[in-house]
């Protein structure tokens, strides 16, 4: 290869190895400050002055959320809705993504067009909700599961990817007298492992982040998911502090009680974990699997 | 008499065709049959409650029980006097990410194509997909922690600096930075996939050619890069504007209290906030009608012109 030396050459390089290393920080910079005040001493959060090594390290934080209060039982029900949750996306998903996939299928525009409509109308929130509530599934796990089914992008993901599955293999199943459901769950799904690894990480990512449904839907404290408890928190600290800054003298006091910056870390951390910990396993998959989702066909 | 006939015969064979044609796709009409009931139940029954903004929804009456009210509700959210103050701000967000959001992954996917393969490269791309992957309460969460002003880093390094404390999260005129910087913050690396696959399908040759013929970086950044991505760029602003009417709620819900509603209300949370939390079903449903309608209609014109414009739709 020819070097370029050129001085605009040089300057770019310089543009971008300093955009990168920008990049670098400001994204690993909050994570791992909060990842190392978790671990740090309340003193040393009090104070202020931890970067990105814990200081005067100690795990009482973690064992403080782990022992008592929401926490636990708020992580089990995260981790229950994400399971069985992301199961039924994948489930649906795939079982309708596959006819779709299929050329000639009778009825086929039919699906194709309940599907495209619903990208573009919505009933809206208050509608949904009275469904909810009409189907007996408010204040029950299910509200948090079934009004999101299936996700129309990765329904798309799905189909395009069992479209480019060569037709043949099926065929040659077909004369050998399997039928298309046998097909389906014995050829094409485990030559699907990536799209369905894939999918099921989108899927997975929404189950574990999700709050506004678990707000909206559930009324039972002790179903609520881990992100609702977390947020729950930090707006008692915001309101706590806005009243205190006014002058509420009580509501200092309470401050100072909860102030346990650490617990709050610990607590972000953990509703953090589990996505950052799978996510660069998958992360080969996703290039080619939002190019599908964004604009195929 | 004779061409009734046939004409009848031939919907029958057709009828009969068809029906052979199902009955040998029995196993995939099953197999569709969950996702086409997903459709119908969570989306379609919905669309049909819409009719409860025309209506004065009443919990035991029911849908269809409640009595009709014409554009009632409609008229009274347009001659709400907050009505124009929740346009301008859901509005206001949507062109502020158009501006200040849409360009940086295109830039960043950009620098990354001069990055060579290698190790380097695919730590700074793991790492910039991070922050997509975590939740909007934690991202919140870090925000009201890091911007306190009683023990916030940031307000800290004010004070050393001699500057006066700032209440960032209870501030109207923070509300939309805050908002803004914590979206390329959270989107900045997830945002540039679309880019960076477009970047891997140009033909490598074109560079080796201009390499050849004494191009520098930036010359082929200028003269191929940015124009072999410049349609993925056109339908993916094209549908940014599509949806400059929309924002979700869940973003703002956790940014806002009423010290800050002037800049941060917005119409999603104001359905919320006058549905959910004090019941008034029927008035939010006329303003999300509303809403959805002025979507649709900005939706479809934008995909008109990205199909006029690259040959392709959505979908």
């Amino acid at each position: 290869m020819v070097k370029d030396n050129s001085l605009s050459t040089r300057i770019l390089t310089l543009i971008v190895h300093t955009t990168m290393i920008f990049v670098l920080i400001v994204t690993l910079y909050p994570v791992l400050n909060v990842f190392a005040s978790s671990l740090s001493s309340a003193d040393a959060n009090n104070r202020g002055i931890i970067t990105i090594f814990p200081i005067g390290f100690t795990l009482d934080s973690y064992k403080m959320i782990f022992t008592a209060g929401a926490v636990p039982r708020a992580f089990k029900n995260s981790v229950v809705y994400t399971v069985v949750g992301t199961l039924i996306n994948l489930i649906l998903t795939t079982s309708f993504a596959y006819p779709l996939s299929r050329k000639n299928l009778p009825l086929k525009s039919f699906y194709t067009w309940l599907v495209i409509i619903t990208m573009y109308f919505s009933g809206g929130l208050i509608p949904l909700f009275i469904l909810v509530k009409n189907l007996g599934l408010y204040d029950t796990m299910w509200a948090l599961i079934l009004p999101g089914a299936i996700h129309t992008t990765n329904l798309i993901i799905m189909r395009t990817f069992f479209q480019n599955i060569p037709h043949e293999l099926e065929e040659s199943a077909y004369l050998d007298g399997a039928n298309e459901f046998v097909i389906f769950t014995r050829i094409v799904l485990p030559l699907s492992k990536a799209a369905l690894a894939t999918v099921g990480l989108y899927y997975a990512v929404g189950h574990w982040n999700s709050w506004f449904n678990a707000m909206i839907f559930l009324s039972d404290q002790k179903k609520f998911p881990l992100q609702l408890v977390l947020r729950d928190i930090i707006m008692l600290a915001q309101t706590l502090q806005q009243a205190a800054e006014a002058g509420d003298l009580s509501a200092r006091q309470e401050l100072g009680l909860i102030n346990a910056k650490g617990v709050k870390y610990a607590t972000l951390f953990v509703s953090m974990v589990p996505m950052l910990a799978v996510y660069p396993f998958v992360q080969k998959y996703f290039v080619k699997g939002v190019m599908i989702g964004s604009l195929k066909d | 008499m004779e061409v009734t006939m046939s004409k009848n015969e031939t919907f029958q064979n057709g009828f009969k065709r068809f029906w052979k044609s199902m009955k040998k796709t029995k196993y995939l009409h099953l197999l569709a049959l969950p996702g086409v009931l997903y459709y119908i139940i969570f989306h379609y029954i919905p669309m049909y409650g819409v009719i409860i903004a025309f209506k004065d929804y009443n919990f035991r009456k029911g849908i269809l029980g409640s009595e009709w009210v014409g554009f009632k509700h409609f008229i009274r959210f347009f001659e709400n006097p907050f009505f124009w103050r929740l346009i301008r701000n859901t509005i206001l967000i949507n062109v502020y990410q158009i501006i200040f959001v849409f360009p940086l992954p295109i830039l960043f996917a950009l620098f990354l194509n001069e990055l060579r393969d290698g190790f380097y490269k695919r730590f700074v791309q793991t790492v910039s997909y991070l922050p997509h992957f975590i939740s909007l309460p934690a991202i919140i969460g870090m925000m009201v922690m890091f911007l306190s002003p009683t023990d916030g880093v940031v307000n800290m390094i004010l004070q050393k600096m001699g500057l006066p404390t700032i209440y960032f999260m209870a501030d109207p005129k923070w509300f939309r930075p805050l908002y803004i910087i914590s979206d390329i913050w959270q989107h900045l690396g997830w945002g540039a996939i679309i880019y960076i696959a477009a970047l891997s399908n140009v033909n490598p040759e074109l560079y080796e050619g201009a390499v050849i013929d004494g191009a520098t970086r930036v010359q082929m950044m200028r003269y191929i890069s940015i124009p072999s991505i410049m349609p993925t760029i056109v339908i993916m602003l094209l549908l940014r504007i599509g949806h400059i009417m929309s924002l979700g709620a869940e973003k703002v819900l956790l940014m806002q209290s009423p010290l800050n509603y002037e800049t941060s209300d917005v119409i999603s949370t104001y359905v919320y906030r006058r549905g959910l939390v004090y019941g008034e079903y029927s008035y939010t449903t006329a303003i999300g009608l509303f809403n959805s309608l002025i979507n649709l209609t900005i939706l479809i014109i934008a995909n008109r012109i990205t199909k006029r414009v690259t040959e392709t739709g959505l979908f």
